[in-house]
């Protein structure tokens, strides 16, 4: 197995480093053989899909046949795993997980080469380019972290076994989420590199990558929530978003990502903001790098990184690559870049857009500063310093509102210039429902000068409620104007409006989606939580519910071993739920890990944890939790999806959009 | 008309105080809770098992620090020490990476003075390209047709507006 594996990742090496000369030396030397020779490396590209996946496989198996000689194996699978943790294995520990790497780039580029008539040269280019960024994850693989290394000495019976916090069904669907999004961004980058050194006239390369890098963002974005939902439902501290390294690593290239897809809007109707988003792109790959080098290097401690070795340095070489050449191409080809169309008015759109970018792009250096910020300080004091959740959030949270006014603002300033009357005719009736609402919270008892929390959430709630209602007036003012033509219900003709333009209604869509897991987060300054030992019969009350202790008892599998409680909650003097809140003792890992259990309602979860045993009394410690509004945060996260989903169907009917005098002009989805 | 005018001054005037005796009973109807007290401060610092978890959402089984750290910060706001004082004797036994932020003193100004400066600085950054590009001249290919004035453009907007209605 392990020699099967190390040759087919020497294979995968060969193949990616010639398609990448190969597919050079054609683009470099225009000759009779240069199509073939251009042909050949696209080839080698594809197949190097097919041998990656192959090693991916043997790894797999290797993991299902307990092939415990395999180190890999060893040190992140058991022999009584069950089988969907298994094949997690494969992303589990850090070589499998940068072979996953590895397999996914080359899908992407699989799916890229095999669309390259599309614009072959331009697909050529980014050819090249994602095949040298599968040369340095094979290199990786091959002298760096080698996921077939075996054991030395006598063969083990058993391993090690998984992490017992990675034994929960989400893992084994957010990492592959989260590594789509990060490995994504490489396919904008490789065009938005090949655009700009090979000059690309127009902005055709900005359609044929917006929906590559929408795809990508889903996937960031889906990666990002599991996540967050899996620390919800496993690590038991009752939180979903803690700051760490690694969550901050995920965050960045998210934050950058939705700026440039904001911005692109600007270059796509305007001809404007080619440099930005130029580099917004190559920014938002770097930080996916980045954010990889973070885990796997040691600079900053986190719960989630990987073993500490000597790959960050790789990383730094990569990066450093990555910069020179993404400059050295700038300064050669900027004058390409140059804008087409001036600014004409600070109340537009265009001016809405440059704000955007501002904030998230602020947005993301506060996180990437307050994540190296320890590393700085050690180096400038001599000591570390802890930058946590205090910090993040005290910065963080004025830019987020700052944002979720623009949302609100933002699409519905015009193109150009936006006049007075139209800004009042749009805003005004929203303003007043927000400020409604928030006349009424107060007067329902939430006291914002009490806390700053409660300051910051009366104004995300308030601030939401007006970008909905901006939302919803949209589809309705738009929804009525085909109503009137069409003589179909609004519901009907709202459903029209979308499908006639998708992009743009299936990102109001998306910003709906942000408002309701905005007004989420606002829930958390009302959290709540008490912690109390538990016997038969006894009692805790935490906001509405009280909670009785029915039994506690334990339990014995192959894998793990547990205790649980058996709690029975009752609310206005009903039992309404029993919940069973479980501690388990891992026993290939020697390690404990807490299930808590939810009862989740749209208004707040009830989140119980058992603790563990008083080895006094012998009885159980519970800790309940009250979550305000946690649900709508994945609500929220569904609703993205399905705008993102309808922002990448195609329009009813295409639209022609006007073309700059240099091009042909081609069916495009509409923008806003 | 005058005394009409007076009224309505004076109605506003008492409507302020009344706004303001209520938002002041209200600003100190909350001071003073000892559990929001330790709940805050709970929050500012770390437990030390190195589980890199908030103080009072650490919540390891068998954890030898979190219930000695705070059964310390309870007995710290029962004694009435101030929140400087409490953070201090916990930065002393347990090193400053207890604290869940940096200080407000010495280079650690520096981690939360920089991403306002990076906002001021974008901000004027956003404000020199606006106003860049206001003044460019435009790129304009030369076969773009004549812009359109006067009552042709009128008749344009006129049919945008009819058709959009936005």
């Amino acid at each position: 197995m392990s020699q099967i594996g190390s040759f087919t990742l020497l294979l995968a090496l060969a193949l990616s480093a010639y398609c990448f000369l190969a597919g050079l030396l054609a683009l470099v030397r225009e000759g009779p053989g240069s199509a073939r020779l251009s042909e050949t490396a696209r080839r080698a590209g594809i197949a190097t899909f097919g041998v990656v996946l192959l090693a991916a496989l043997v790894l797999v198996i290797a993991a299902f046949q307990n092939d415990f000689s395999i180190a890999y194996i060893f040190h992140h699978s058991n022999r009584d795993l069950p089988a969907p943790y298994k094949f997690a294995t494969l992303w589990s520990g850090q070589e499998g997980s940068l072979l996953f790497w590895s397999l996914l780039l080359s899908a992407y580029g699989l799916v890229l080469r095999l669309r390259y008539k599309t614009d072959t040269r331009l697909f050529a280019y980014a050819s090249v380019i994602i095949a040298a960024v599968q040369v340095f994850f094979l290199l990786l693989l091959n002298f760096a972290a080698h996921p077939f290394a075996v054991m030395q000495g006598s063969l083990p019976t058993d391993g090690n076994g998984l992490n017992p916090l990675l034994q929960y069904p989400e893992m084994v669907i957010h990492p592959p989420m989260l590594y789509l999004g990060y490995v994504g961004f490489t396919v904008p980058f490789a065009f938005a590199l090949a655009a700009l050194i090979m000059r690309y006239p127009g902005e055709k390369w900005i359609h044929i990558t917006r929906r590559w890098t929408m795809v990508t963002w889903g996937f960031l974005t889906c990666g990002i929530f599991l996540g967050a939902h899996w620390a919800y439902s496993v690590l038991g501290w009752g939180g979903y978003w803690g700051w760490d390294p690694v969550e901050n690593a995920s965050l960045m290239p998210w934050l950058t990502g939705t700026a440039f897809l904001h911005s692109v809007m600007m270059q796509e109707k305007r001809g404007m903001l080619k440099t930005w988003n130029m580099w917004l792109i190559f920014s938002t790959f770097m930080l996916s790098i980045f954010g990889t080098f973070l885990t796997r290097s040691g600079v900053v401690s986190s719960v989630h990184a990987f073993a500490q070795s000597s790959i960050g340095d790789w990383f730094v070489a990569f990066l450093a690559l990555i910069f020179a050449t993404c400059v050295l191409f700038y300064v050669n080809n900027r004058s390409h870049l140059r804008s087409e169309h001036k600014l004409e008015s600070l109340v537009s759109r265009e001016s809405s857009f440059l704000f955007n970018n501002l904030l998230f792009v602020v947005a993301c250096f506060t996180v990437l500063w307050g994540t190296l910020f320890p590393v700085l300080s050690e180096w400038v004091q001599g000591n570390k310093v802890t930058v946590g959740p205090p910090f993040f959030n005290r910065v963080n949270i004025p830019v987020a509102l700052l944002l979720l006014l623009l949302t609100a603002v933002g699409p519905l300033l015009a193109w150009r210039r936006t006049s007075v009357e139209s800004l009042k005719r749009n805003f005004l009736w929203p303003a007043i429902g927000a400020l409604a609402i928030g006349a009424l919270l107060v007067a329902l008892g939430m006291r914002p000068w009490n806390d700053s929390s409660y300051f910051y959430s009366l104004m995300t709630i308030m601030l939401s409620i007006l970008v909905a209602l901006t939302v919803i007036s949209e589809f309705v003012r738009g929804g009525r104007v085909i109503a009137r033509h069409s003589g179909q219900n609004l519901l009907a003709s709202m459903g029209q409006l979308a499908h006639r333009n998708t992009r743009r209604y299936g990102g109001y869509i998306v910003h709906f989606g942000v408002i309701v897991i905005m007004i989420g987060f606002a829930g958390a300054a009302f959290n709540k939580d008490k912690e109390q030992e538990m016997g038969f019969g006894d009692r805790m009350t935490i906001g509405a519910y009280t909670l009785v202790c029915q039994s506690y008892t334990q339990d014995d599998n192959p894998n793990y071993s547990s205790e649980w409680a058996v709690i029975n909650v009752w609310k206005g003097g009903k039992q309404i739920d029993t919940l069973y809140p479980e501690r388990r003792f891992y026993k290939a890992s020697q390690q404990t890990s807490t299930m808590p259990r939810v009862r989740s309602t749209a208004k707040e979860d009830l989140y119980l944890v058992y603790e563990g045993l008083n080895q006094d009394t012998g009885r159980p410690i519970i800790k309940a939790h009250l979550n305000p509004l946690v649900m709508w945060i994945w609500v929220g996260v569904w609703i993205m999806i399905a705008g993102t989903l309808l922002a990448l169907a195609p329009n009813a009917v295409p639209v022609r959009v006007p073309a700059p005098a240099r091009m042909h002009a081609e069916p495009v989805g509409a923008g806003d | 008309m005058s005394s009409m005018f007076h009224s309505r001054s004076s109605f506003l005037r008492r409507s302020l105080q009344a706004t303001a005796l209520v938002a002041a009973v209200l600003i100190f109807t909350g001071a003073g809770d000892e559990s929001a007290r330790f709940n805050d401060l709970g929050h500012r610092l770390m437990c030390a098992c190195g589980c890199r978890q908030i103080l009072l959402e650490c919540n390891h089984v068998g954890c030898g620090y979190s219930d000695r750290m705070r059964a310390e910060l309870v007995a710290a706001v029962d004694r009435g020490d101030n929140d400087d004082l409490t953070l201090q004797s916990f930065v002393q036994k347990y090193g400053p990476t207890v604290l869940a932020a940096p200080t407000k003193t010495g280079f650690n100004r520096v981690a939360w003075i920089t991403p306002y400066v990076a906002l001021l600085l974008g901000l004027g950054l956003v404000g020199l390209i606006a106003r860049a590009w206001r003044s460019r001249p435009l790129l304009r290919p030369a076969d773009l047709p004549a812009p359109v004035h006067g009552v042709e453009l009128e008749r344009f907007r006129e049919q945008a507006r009819r058709e959009t209605e936005v």
